[in-house]
């Protein structure tokens, strides 16, 4: 797949990685340049400097011709904002988006964003952590 | 009304100030040094400080009774979002989305924000009916109908000059309704209406169709 990703912060790099190293064709977005420092030196993927808010960025990045589109910023109004672009105006069919506030994440899915809440995931992971070691 | 507004920068404070002696209005804005201002010349009642996008904050500020919010914030994703919230959450009737950047103002009444107002867009507007510029000057949108009312005017020697309305090749959705001539006479087009050089067209379009009209009307021999 040719796959879109918005944030080239840890995150976004992470995935990056992980979804090339599985086959896919990866265009990695971020306003600033020094984040692409967070990439492997072997990334073939394309990085391109820009707002992934912005349609006209969006559109060269190949967001016409993208299978796929992620939001990994640290923004969630950016990233919702964005997953909606891809979807509505992109009409891109798999739109991921991370939305950290638990309550915009309930909004944004209810109105058919796929949505990732890392705040309600890792506090899951911290619990388990947690009352694993007291057993 | 109740009025609440995210942002109280220049807009969002000149749009309170003007709205105050009338209706209950309430400010939201993050920056603590301009909710002391606003604070100071419009009354601590008018403003609270806090993150607009916030659900809990938005609950303090009485949400579910507003009547009206204006999204008032340089930053459309902010805006977005605000209104977003604000009606899926709260159920707030209508949304007023100030937009940034002019690419955003389909997207957002795509995504059921009521009313959108680009001050770009807006300015751009005046400039074109002023310029003597060969193309479709938007004269109005129809929102939610992906309709336009353009104006052209015919320029010489173009191709469609002498031509009765009848024979005209316009793109499937566009209407021409008003032919106003050199003299300044409105006339409503019938299939024998000729066309005359420096008439002013008046049509309906189709947002998508709008370029392919533009070229039906005013592609040129010269």
């Amino acid at each position: 797949m040719d796959i879109l990703i918005m944030g080239c912060g840890r995150l976004g790099a992470e995935l990056a990685v992980m979804l090339e190293a599985d086959g896919h064709s990866i265009a990695i977005l971020d306003l600033d340049k020094y984040a692409f420092d967070h990439l492997p030196a072997g990334f073939r993927g394309r990085k391109i400097l820009g707002d992934g808010t912005d349609q006209e960025t969006l559109r060269r990045a190949g967001a016409e011709h993208a299978d796929a589109f992620i939001a990994a910023t640290r923004g969630d109004n950016r990233n919702a904002m964005a997953a909606q672009i891809a979807r509505h105006v992109f009409q891109i069919r798999r739109v991921g988006s991370v939305i950290f506030d638990p309550i915009r994440e309930a909004v944004y899915r209810d109105l058919g964003l796929r949505t990732i809440n890392p705040t309600k995931i890792e506090a899951q992971l911290l619990r388990e952590s947690i009352e694993r070691e007291e057993e | 009304m109740f009025i609440v507004v995210a942002g109280a920068g220049k807009v969002g404070y000149h749009l309170a100030r003007a709205l105050v002696a009338d209706h209950e209005v309430l400010l939201i804005e993050l920056d603590p040094a301009r909710v002391d201002f606003v604070s100071q010349e419009l009354g601590s009642e008018v403003i609270m400080q806090g993150d607009a996008c916030d659900a809990a904050t938005m609950e303090r500020a009485g949400m579910e009774r507003a009547d009206l919010i204006v999204a008032a914030t340089g930053d459309d994703d902010d805006n977005l979002t605000f209104c977003q919230i604000a009606k899926a959450k709260f159920a707030v009737p209508r949304a007023v989305a100030r937009i940034n950047n002019p690419q955003n103002e389909e997207l957002f009444s795509k995504l059921g924000i009521d009313a959108t107002v680009s001050a770009t867009n807006l300015i751009l507007a005046h400039i074109e009916q002023e310029l003597p510029w060969q193309g479709l000057i938007p004269l109005l949108t129809l929102r939610g109908r992906g309709l336009e009312i353009v104006e052209v005017r015919v320029p010489q020697g173009g191709l469609i000059v002498g031509r009765q309305v009848r024979d005209l090749l316009l793109p499937q959705g566009s209407l021409l309704c008003l032919v106003i001539d050199a003299e300044g006479t409105p006339r409503l087009p019938t299939p024998d209406t000729r066309i005359h050089a420096d008439d002013v067209l008046v049509a309906v379009t189709n947002i998508e169709t709008e370029e392919a009209l533009r070229t039906a009307l005013t592609a040129s021999t010269l």
